[in-house]
Parts: C-alpha cells; structure tokens; sequence
C-alpha cells in the first residue's frame, strides 16, 4: 500500500461509485415500472433492478459505517430486503396471471 | 460526503415520487401495490443514507421495520385477493 495513495480519499472514491451505480440502478427500475407494457415486465423491473440499487447502495454504506456491528445490521436490511422481494415477485406473479387483466393500449 | 449521502437521498425521494405515478394510473391492483412496493424499498434506501449521514444508528431500526412492514403489506394483498381469502393466488374458486 506504499503507492502513495491516502487510503480514506481511495474508500471516499469508490463509495462515490457506488452510490452513482445505485442510483443509475433505481432510475432504470423506476423508469422500467412507468414504461412497460403489462403486469409482468413491470413486475421484473421492481422487484431485479431496484433491489440491485439498493444493494449497491448498501455496500456504499458499508464503507463509511462507523462500526462493525452498524455494518452487519445494514447488512441484515439488505437481506431481508432482498428476501422479500424474491417472495413478493412470486406471489404477484401468480396473482396477476390468474387475474389476466385487460392489456392497456400503447399510446 | 455528509452533503453527498443527503443528495443521494434527495435523488431517491423522487424516485418515491415516480411511484406514486404508478400506484395512481396503474390500471390493475397488482400494478398499484407495485408502486407501494417501489416506494418502500427507495424508503429503505433513504433511510439507510440518512442514518449514516446523519450519525443515528436508531434509524437503522426504522429501516429493518420498514422492510418487513413492506413484505407483510404484500402477502396480505395476495392473501386478500385470493379466490376464498386463504392465500393462494392459483386454487379453483369453489
């Protein structure tokens, strides 16, 4: 590590980079859920793209936490966060193909 | 970094505010508890910045409720909308 580099402007880089890809990664599934076409591409969008955002911006975090127990527990978010999403895709899922709600028309 | 953390935060509450968009034009349910459900990860988000930027780790706990708050709110609307109320969304109406 005697590369010259100060090691917390290094940690500040790349928590910077992390927190624009989850915010990149919100948009795009925020945009995804307002764009397309019917329930289930939709429901990709939610429940892929925004929990990659949040992921990435939970690592972010975890660089800057301030002990380690903070970090485990912003850890344990992200789990449970995770979790539920897997579950909720499934039930949704299920719920809108036995539903076969009429396609809106595309403008 | 202080200031960076809240704008990030600020940048996801208009992702809560595109949301809303949905949970209001959605033209099924599914598509409006979708947007609730938008909503309250972006809040998990938010909270999770807030608690670093602002030096509270208690909003930690509110995130955690937050999350799981979120994943009952959905599998009770699943279990609301199923054919006789017992949760399965895929069973023969009787």
């Amino acid at each position: 590590m005697s590369w010259g580099l100060d090691m917390g402007s290094a940690v500040d880089a790349a928590t910077i980079a992390l927190l624009a890809a989850g915010i990149v990664f919100f948009v795009a599934g925020t945009v995804g859920l307002l764009r397309f076409p019917d329930v289930h591409s939709r429901l990709h969008a939610l429940t892929k793209a925004d929990n990659l955002g949040l992921g990435f911006i939970t690592v972010a975090l975890l660089l800057q936490a301030p002990d380690a127990w903070k970090a485990v527990k912003m850890l344990f978010v992200w789990l449970l966060t995770m979790l539920a999403a897997a579950t909720v895709a499934q039930l949704f899922a299920r719920s809108a193909l036995v539903a076969r709600p009429p396609q809106d028309r595309r403008p | 970094m202080t200031d960076l953390l809240f704008m990030t935060a600020a940048a996801l509450l208009l992702t809560v505010a595109a949301s809303l968009v949905r949970v209001l034009r959605g033209p099924t349910r599914p598509d409006r508890m979708m947007g609730a459900q938008l909503a309250a990860t972006a809040g998990v988000a938010i909270l999770l910045l807030l608690s670093v930027a602002a030096g509270s780790p208690a909003i930690l706990d509110v995130a955690l409720v937050l999350a799981l708050l979120a994943a009952f709110a959905a599998v009770a609307f699943v279990k609301a909308a199923s054919p006789d109320g017992a949760g399965d969304p895929e069973e023969e109406t009787p």
